[in-house]
């Protein structure tokens, strides 16, 4: 008898294979989205240069105009690019987190990681501009190694507290939680800020308020690197992530190391977020709502499909919100966070209000 | 029949402040390939202390847990996912997949680390869910699943796992009867079709009596009984199990009751299931049936009713529970 029980071969009878409900076909439409943004981007501003401008700059091609390259080169490239990378970077980051602590209402922003990283990047500068480093007095500051640091151990230090509250509290909790730690930030922020001198106070202002603007060549070779192992990490989880719906005992019966999931996640999330809190400032709404967006564009939980969606739907969104801030508007000038806020709350929302158990989360 | 787990003079229990507290101990039983073996057990004896025990979640206090012969809790997690899978209790927030992409989960320790399915992955997971009766629910999304409809593809996930055993932890603790009914029958159909052993605990005597193989009963203070369900009524080990002030287990019926000083008694006349339950009506309200009772009461069909008669004086009522209410009512006596 034993050897009919192991030589059991399943052989299904009737082969029911359902059609997959995941939506492939959304790849190709948001990245043709991304690549005009891309372009915009490069062509909207306070100069205009018309796409087919843009795209003769990037070739190389006679008809460009040496200043069009100077622009695009200077300015408006390096924004981009950090516009793109820091969408991607939140954007998964978000999921991570949301995945993660099984909270359809995580992201770096609405758990405090932001605020972690920009509490970290203000003692850092306030440290050196109390023992005087000189270092600070121009805008490359931002440049230097020890921001980044900073930022990634504020962060660091907030997802451990975060982590240690985590299963204790409900969803709803753990999300006010991560809002107060945000403010208590923001509060500490301003007594740090009475030790430095009113210039570098306001330089920090304008950081504080979050833009790609100011991100420049020098700062890719810190920022790119360090996204790119988060968003290469973050791929690789991609399977154990998927097991993690089910729940954690679910995940370990299926042989996922648990403990590792978390480890190797976090860290991916941290090194995405932290870097880019440090050069664009505080983001916020994109990491919360990019996932959101791409469940329902791809219609799938998979992170097979989420992770490589949430990269590309997260440079897209902040391509999108960045354009908005740049059009050629007359009077304002707008605030990347507002427009964030304009197209995130709704979101938000919504997810509250319809998404209960549509989502697969249960708030 | 093959032998595949083996529980040796296991303990279980939990350490607090490094001081072991001991649930139950001494426990040494084997579970065998093409049974369906139910734990039951009151509230607070170790159930599910056993169970994750059994499942490898947790370190026993003492002796072993044997998986075809190999310390269940030496094995690498991959390993022991192969082998053993698990079904909860817990309500699975499974997101945007689809049904048949959750029992496709059930296939993680046999791919490689970017999860892709092989053809005979695929086959696997069809097989899994037509055994479990699932195939119109595949292509549906499980957020739109009934609770039974989920556990039903909970358990064609554990079955694609090819595990030697499948742990089921109180899985039908959240469904309505028909479905508790269904998903007992399943279990049933899959141990003996597959030879897999199929372990499950559950708080559902009634269901455990008529559908376990065998039933491990793990009374308070640990002390194990295994057997067939009508064994461990007939010797006593179900009573004892469950002997708790109020509650007494009859062993003709099958069922608890409640424990009543019978103090009245009445003699009871008719036939067939007209008078088996109003016995048992009478038996809710403290009446027992005796044979030297002065009252009578009369179970009649064609019409229906009942006849109570007392020495000269006689009643008739329509139903039971006017029969019942007028006793209540002391409108009779006794």
């Amino acid at each position: 008898m034993d050897s009919t029980i192991t030589t059991y071969t399943p052989r299904a009878t009737t082969k029911v294979k359902p059609k997959s409900q995941v939506r492939l076909y959304v790849f190709p439409i948001i990245a043709l989205l991304f690549i005009l943004f891309f372009l915009l981007e490069l062509g909207i501003g306070s100069v205009h240069i018309p796409i087919s401008g843009v795209v003769a700059s990037l070739l190389g091609l006679g008809q460009a105009e040496d200043t069009w390259i100077k622009i695009i080169n200077e300015l408006r490239m390096p924004r981009t690019i950090a516009a793109a990378v820091g969408g991607a970077a939140l954007g998964t980051a978000g999921l991570q987190l949301q995945t993660l602590f099984r909270n359809p209402l995580a992201g770096p922003w609405a758990l405090g990681l932001t605020a972690g990283a920009q509490l970290g990047v203000a003692l850092v500068v306030t440290a050196a501009a109390v023992v005087g480093s000189s270092f600070l007095e121009n805008l490359a500051f931002f440049s230097n190694l020890s921001i980044v640091a900073g930022a990634m151990l504020g962060c660091v230090l907030v997802l451990l507290l975060i982590v240690a509250v985590a299963r204790r509290v409900s969803t709803i909790t753990l999300l006010i939680f991560g809002l107060m730690l945000g403010y208590l930030a923001q509060g500490l922020i301003s007594v740090i800020l009475h030790f430095t001198n009113q210039s570098q106070a306001k330089i920090f202002a304008g950081w504080n308020d979050g833009s790609f603007s100011g991100v420049y060549w020098e700062h890719f070779p810190i920022l790119i690197p360090l996204a790119a192992i988060g968003l290469i990490s973050g791929m690789l989880m991609a399977k154990p992530l998927n097991a993690l719906l089910l729940g954690e005992r679910y995940a370990h019966s299926l042989g996922i190391s648990v403990k590792r999931t978390r480890i190797v996640t976090l860290t991916s999330a941290v090194l995405l977020a932290a870097p880019v809190t440090a050069y664009c400032g505080p983001i916020l709404f994109l990491g919360l709502i990019v996932p959101h967006l791409a469940r329902g564009l791809f219609n799938t939980s998979d992170h097979r499909v989420l992770i490589p969606g949430v990269m590309l739907l997260g440079g897209v969104i902040a391509l999108a919100a960045d354009l908005f801030v740049h059009l050629p508007w007359e009077r304002h000038f707008l605030h990347l966070n507002a427009v964030n806020a304009l197209i995130g709350a709704p979101v938000v929302m919504w997810v509250i209000l319809r998404n209960r158990r549509m989502r697969g989360f249960e708030l | 029949m093959k032998k595949i787990l083996q529980l040796e003079n296991l303990s279980i229990g939990y350490t607090q402040r490094k001081q072991h507290k001991i649930v139950a101990k001494d426990i040494t039983v084997d579970l065998f390939g093409g049974e369906l073996v139910c734990l039951l057990g009151p509230n607070g004896a170790g159930k599910s202390t056993l169970m994750r025990t059994i499942s490898g979640a947790q370190k026993p206090l003492g002796g072993q847990v044997l998986l075809e012969g190999k310390v269940i809790h030496d094995l690498p997690a991959r390993h022991l996912a192969k082998k053993l899978s698990l079904v909860l209790t817990e309500r699975v927030q499974g997101g945007l997949l689809t049904a048949y992409e959750i029992v496709a989960l059930g296939r993680y320790p046999h791919t490689t680390w970017t999860g892709k399915l092989t053809d005979k992955d695929h086959d696997i997971i069809q097989w899994s869910i037509e055994m479990a009766g699932a195939n119109e629910l595949a292509g549906r999304m499980l957020a739109e699943l009934s609770d039974g409809e989920r556990q039903k593809i909970m358990v064609a996930r554990a079955l694609a796992q090819e595990p030697e055993v499948m742990i089921l932890d109180e899985v039908t603790a959240f469904l309505d009867l028909p479905r508790r009914v269904e998903i007992m029958q399943l279990l049933r159909k899959l141990a003996h079709q597959t030879g897999k052993a199929i372990l499950l605990s559950t708080h559902d005597m009634d269901l455990a009596l008529r559908s376990a193989d065998r039933l491990w009963l793990l009374p308070k203070g640990g002390d194990l009984q295994v057997g067939a369900p009508e064994d461990l009524v007939l010797n006593g080990a179900f009573e004892h199990a469950f002997a708790s002030e109020g509650v007494a287990f009859n062993r003709q019926s099958g069922a608890f009751q409640m424990y009543q000083s019978y103090q009245r008694t009445v003699q009871l006349s008719g036939k067939g299931e007209g008078m088996l339950w109003t016995k048992r009506a009478l038996e809710r309200d403290g009446i027992t049936v005796s044979e030297s009772a002065n009252t009578i009461i009369e179970v009649q069909n064609d019409p229906d009713r009942w006849v109570l008669r007392n020495g000269n004086t006689s009643q008739q009522f329509e139903t039971i529970y006017d029969l019942m209410s007028g006793i209540r009512r002391e409108e009779v006596t006794l």
